[in-house]
């Protein structure tokens, strides 16, 4: 007996429970699998680029903030690196070593939020989410220290930061160092073992490496695929090289191994920080002979770091003005998109949401 | 006389004060002096205590939702490493009046393309139906609304109408997250009905009876040790049935927003949550009237404390389940059905019809005997379907895409 069937479309999105922040995804499925996929995005779009260029430097920086609103520290960070770079300007050593602290926990706390997610997507009544928050919520309460704000933070500066750390700070930084692995240990003791979650995420949503270098997909996506394509390793920038850290890797290329992947960066992190914390030393955080209106010369530059989503570049162009003449966002969480189709086609529903979780994607910064 | 709500002797002094006339009823009990009707009213006195009885249940089943809501949001809170709900009352207690309140006072939203009378009925057919399994619930060592001998046989008929619920809500809101949630409720509850159906007639070959309150009498030895693959079954089948967590796909908050009920609103979503948590204390229920021994128990607590003693534990190991898992994906879930439970509940129905030929009528010392032949052979199944159980589906090839592309055109909500 044959039944006449034919597939259907859905919109999932934009306004979603799972496609966090308001991405829609045209979906035609044949019964539960997905045999077509849209992503229809822009629903966030300010236009922080077109905004760049009626800013001075400086004032961008708090721009950049709302770009990957959980990862507010790497904006800057990547921001400030460009500036300078164009600019010319050498940053002092200690508001390197508080950028590099603030940028590692950053990380962390992005990655917390990318677990917290992909496991709420997959079906987790919230509790490993919960988890993320809380200690999510100590890296917050480190943010609201060194700069008093905790997610549009804005704190750092052409040449350093605007503030420097405040004496609490180092013993509450220790402290949370201290306690980060064991609450790493917590997360893969609930998850990793957990028979449901193998089978949800192994083998699921496989791309070929091939694939994910011609599309320049950066960040733990392509490190969960075997390449040990890290920028804090392959350009080191600020004072990466003189910290030693891993760069972990997984070979599956699954939804598996892009989370075993970010869980494993999380304690690399915790490591670069804490040599960051012994390394670091008395000093100005930002040289006196930086201007606060910064002048770079007429000319562009390019450059990125190692995001938690990726690589996170800025192409500036100059006209030898207050503000930029262009300001481009490569934003690693709407490159890293680009495979969504290839990556879906043929899984269920289920596996759609995961995989959409386990890309760990910003619609701020996507949409921009 | 079959039994029934009478043998409770709050409810028997009750109906003798109204008819004292009822001399085969009211036999040997005390003074009842010349009750309340006349000579011949006793059906009229039957059915006020019958109304009474059925109140009790029915309102102490939705005191006992309310409990429950109260209870899991705590003890989620607390395995999530918060609070929980705490402001309204103390302790939190009144947080679900205060959630029912704020139900009530939303807008009923009808959608514009819904099928009115499905929609408005399905909320109807996922409460009611679990209330009826109510009915025959032994609470105590002498409460019960009924007595049925076709109990079992009726909590499984009365639950697969649940079933019908899901669909009718998902066909007539007319929204397509609401069809996959009720295809996946289909798929979901026609795959665990066997398992579960099967794994209970282990219990029934040692019981000898389908009246629930003869299997609780039967269980001298709980019948979780010597039925433990049924148990295991029947749990696990439970669970899917009243489909929690990591079940819950036909609602699959992050898939499908709400799943069949995702166009409802007001009370009659209040509806459908009240008939979840009905559903997973009906379930509870039966799980401690069937493997743990309803309402025996040493001496020192009346048999009411016991069954909610062991009722309470059934729900918090569920609730700690919600807390925990992740959800399963729908091929998972039925090949888990089909490939995993069913086999052992098979099994369990073999071992079963074996054992109770050899001990047609077991005693004490003979249920202990089987205990220990059925935890063996239970222990040795897991380990042979651990090995080749279902594993992790591969990716199935999908139809080209260009001809589906052609075959929708448009698209969209």
């Amino acid at each position: 007996m044959s039944m006449r069937t034919e597939p259907v479309t859905v919109n999932i999105g934009p306004h979603h429970p799972s496609t966090h922040g308001v991405f829609r995804l045209r979906v035609t499925f044949d019964g539960e699998v997905i045999v077509d996929v849209e992503p229809v995005f822009g629903y966030l779009h300010r236009g922080t680029e077109k905004l760049a260029e009626e800013r001075t430097y400086v004032q961008f920086v708090t721009l950049t903030d709302r770009m990957d609103y959980v990862a507010s520290m790497t904006n800057n960070q990547g921001f400030v690196l460009a500036v300078e770079k164009l600019a010319g300007i050498t940053p002092s050593p200690r508001g390197v070593w508080l950028r590099m602290i603030a940028a590692e926990l950053q990380r962390i706390a992005s990655h917390l939020v990318g677990m917290g997610f992909f496991l709420q997507d997959l079906g987790a009544f919230a509790t490993p989410l919960m988890y993320a928050m809380r200690e999510r919520e100590r890296i917050l309460d480190l943010f609201e220290m060194l700069c008093g704000a905790r997610i549009t933070n804005s704190y750092m500066r052409p040449g350093g930061v605007f503030m420097d750390a405040p004496e609490d700070f180092w013993p509450a930084v220790n402290r949370f160092l201290d306690e980060m692995p064991g609450y790493v240990d917590e997360y893969e003791s609930l998850i990793s073992g957990n028979e449901i979650v193998l089978s949800r995420t192994k083998g699921v949503a496989r791309v070929e490496l091939d694939a994910l270098i011609n599309a320049s997909i950066s960040g733990p996506m392509l490190r969960a695929a075997g390449l040990a394509w890290d920028l804090r390793k392959k350009h080191p920038y600020e004072f990466y090289d003189r910290v030693e850290f891993d760069v972990p890797l997984a070979q599956e290329s699954d939804n598996w191994a892009r989370y075993i992947v970010r869980i494993q960066e999380m304690r690399e992190s915790v490591k670069i920080v804490r040599q960051c914390v012994q390394q670091i030393e008395p000093g100005p955080i930002r040289p006196k002979e930086v201007p606060f209106l910064v002048r770079p010369p007429a000319g562009e530059v390019y450059s990125s770091i190692e995001g938690p989503k990726g690589e996170l570049g800025y192409y500036i162009v100059s006209d030898g003005s207050i503000a930029p003449y262009r300001c481009k966002v490569r934003a690693p969480s709407y490159i890293n998109l680009t495979l969504l189709k290839d990556m879906l086609v043929g899984w269920r529903v289920a596996d759609m949401i995961v995989t959409f979780g386990s890309i760990d994607i910003n619609m701020g910064e996507v949409d921009r | 006389m079959t039994s029934s709500f009478l043998d409770n002797a709050f409810f028997r002094n009750i109906y003798c004060n109204l008819a004292s006339s009822d001399s085969a009823r009211c036999a040997g009990g005390g003074p009842f002096g010349d009750g309340l009707f006349p000579p011949g009213w006793e059906w009229f006195a039957f059915l006020v205590t019958a109304f009474l009885t059925v109140f009790v249940v029915i309102n102490g089943a939705l005191l006992g939702v309310n409990a429950y809501i109260w209870g899991e949001r705590r003890l989620i809170g607390r395995i999530q490493g918060r609070p929980g709900p705490n402001r309204w009352g103390p302790f939190g207690l009144l947080t679900p009046v205060a959630d029912l309140i704020k139900i009530l006072t939303k807008e009923d939203i009808v959608p514009a393309a819904a099928d009115r009378l499905l929609f408005f009925l399905a909320p109807f057919l996922i409460v009611v139906p679990v209330l009826l399994v109510f009915a025959v619930v032994p609470f105590g060592s002498s409460s019960w609304v009924a007595d049925l001998n076709i109990g079992l046989l009726y909590v499984l008929a009365v639950l697969s109408v649940e079933s019908f619920a899901p669909v009718m809500a998902g066909w007539g809101s007319q929204n397509r997250y609401a069809m996959f949630g009720a295809l996946r409720a289909v798929a979901l509850l026609v795959s665990y009905e066997i398992p579960m159906v099967l794994s209970l007639l282990g219990v029934l070959m040692i019981a000898g009876s389908l009246s629930l309150v003869d299997v609780v009498h039967a269980q001298s030895v709980p019948f979780i040790l010597v039925q433990p693959l049924g148990f295991l079954v029947f749990f696990i089948g439970t669970v899917a049935e009243i489909q929690r967590a990591p079940f819950d796909l036909a609602e699959a908050e992050s898939e499908l927003v709400g799943g069949y009920h995702t166009d409802y609103s007001g009370i009659r979503w209040g509806l459908f949550q009240a008939g979840e948590f009905l559903a997973t204390i009906a379930g509870a229920a039966i799980i401690v009237t069937v493997f743990l021994g309803g309402w025996r128990g040493p001496d020192f607590l009346p048999s009411h404390a016991w069954f909610f003693i062991k009722l309470t534990g059934v729900l918090v190991v569920m609730t700690w389940i919600r807390g925990t898992l992740p959800r399963l994906r729908i091929d998972q879930v039925t090949s888990f059905a089909w490939k995993g439970l069913l086999p052992l509940a098979a099994l369990n129905v073999v071992l079963s019809a074996l054992l109770s030929l050899i001990w047609p009528a077991p005693t004490n010392g003979e249920l202990w005997i089987m205990v220990a032949i059925n935890m063996t052979v239970a222990a040795a199944a897991l380990i042979v379907l651990g090995q080749f159980g279902p594993k992790a589906g591969e990716r199935p090839t999908p139809a080209p895409v260009s001809t589906l592309r052609e075959a929708t055109p448009g698209g969209g909500n």
